[in-house]
Order: C-alpha cells, then sequence, then structure tokens
C-alpha cells in the first residue's frame, strides 16, 4: 500500500504541470482572439485556472494561507470580467448613438 | 486509516480538477466561436478549479480552512455563470455573431 501524502505530492505535481500547460494555451487565445470577447473571455480563463492552481499548491505545499489568495483572486477575476463587459457594451451604445 | 482514504480522494479531485482546467484550455483554443469557447471556459474552467478547492477542503483538518475552500468554491460556482452571460450579452451586441455553421438553411441548400 503506499503511502497517500506520497500520492497525494505525485497528484498535486502533475495538476501543477497541468494546470501550467492549460495556462499557456489560454495565452495562445488571449495572443491570437480575433475580437475584443475573445480576450475577455481569456483574461476571465486564466484567473479561473490561477484560482485551481493556488489551490493545488496549498495542496502540494500544506500552507493554507495560500487559499485567502484564491479567494481574492476569485473575486478580483469575476469583477474586472464584469467590469471589461460593460466596456464592450458601452462601446457599443457609444457608437450608436453618434 | 481515514486520513489515508480522504487523502487519496483528494490525489484524484486535485488530478480531476487539473484535466478539466485542460480541457477547458484546449476547448479555448480549438472551438470556432466565441460563444462557444465561452461554453468550454465558463463550464469546465469552474468545475475544474472547484474540484481543487474541494480537495483543499478534504485534507484540510482545520475547520476555518474548510469554511474558506467552501465558500471559495460557491463564490465560484455562483459568478462564473454570472460573467460569462454578461460576456456573451455584450459581445452579441457588440455585432459578434455565431458562425455559419451552427444555423440550418434548408431551402437554398446551402448554410
Amino acid at each position: 500500500m503506499i503511502d497517500g501524502a506520497e500520492v497525494l505530492r505525485w497528484a498535486a505535481d502533475a495538476a501543477i504541470a497541468l494546470l501550467l500547460l492549460a495556462m499557456l494555451l489560454v495565452l495562445v487565445r488571449l495572443a491570437r482572439g480575433p475580437n475584443l470577447g475573445d480576450r475577455i473571455m481569456a483574461l476571465d480563463t486564466l484567473t479561473t485556472l490561477a484560482v485551481g492552481l493556488i489551490g493545488a499548491l496549498t495542496v502540494r505545499t500544506g500552507l493554507t494561507l495560500y487559499l485567502d489568495i484564491a479567494i481574492a483572486i476569485a473575486l478580483v477575476g469575476f469583477l474586472s470580467t464584469v467590469a471589461l463587459a460593460r466596456y464592450l457594451l458601452a462601446r457599443v451604445l457609444k457608437g450608436e448613438s453618434q | 486509516m481515514i486520513g489515508q482514504l480522504l487523502q487519496y480522494l483528494a490525489a484524484v479531485a486535485v488530478l480531476g480538477g487539473a484535466v478539466f482546467g485542460l480541457l477547458a484550455a484546449i476547448g479555448i483554443v480549438r472551438l470556432p466561436d466565441l460563444y462557444m469557447r465561452l461554453h468550454a471556459a465558463s463550464k469546465a474552467g469552474a468545475v475544474g478549479a472547484g474540484l481543487i478547492l474541494i480537495a483543499v477542503a478534504l485534507i484540510s483538518t482545520d475547520g476555518a480552512v474548510v469554511l474558506r475552500a467552501t465558500l471559495g468554491l460557491i463564490f465560484l460556482l455562483l459568478s462564473t455563470p454570472v460573467a460569462a452571460h454578461l460576456l456573451a450579452r455584450a459581445a452579441y451586441k457588440a455585432g459578434e455573431l455565431p458562425i455559419v455553421t451552427t444555423t440550418i438553411e434548408e431551402i437554398d441548400g446551402q448554410p
């Protein structure tokens, strides 16, 4: 029987690698994305993946202080996505009034 | 013994969450238009981060940490669909149309 802590450490390392790969892929869409909406979506996904990455770091290191940072990043990510979507909408309305 | 079991469960949840995050990223890169990409990002991404937060809650022995992880999970599950909906609505009002292969035009034959 393998030790549970050993399995957990291995799983957290693999998860960190997978999440970093996922963030790289999202960066491809952020650089390439044809319109503003695609870029806002890519930024939103980056913050969600960052929450997951910090969670995996919490599991790996056992430092639960990181969890507060994850919650703060989730808050900021949601607010920034809402603000950017409002900006996209306001740009359209401004264009219509001209 | 129950601690070992929780550690195994947490390992499965961490790996599953990371795989869901990777699937969301692959969907974002490969799907053809914004609405399909939002579908991949908002659902798979939220489940990925949520599973990892569940794993944190499983292995911690401190009640405050469990509470914080659960609150983070609830906030994530509440906020991600709202953000995706707002973004899709704004993009549609901005004139971003779904790609033509998602509509059916049966009279002219050409989609």
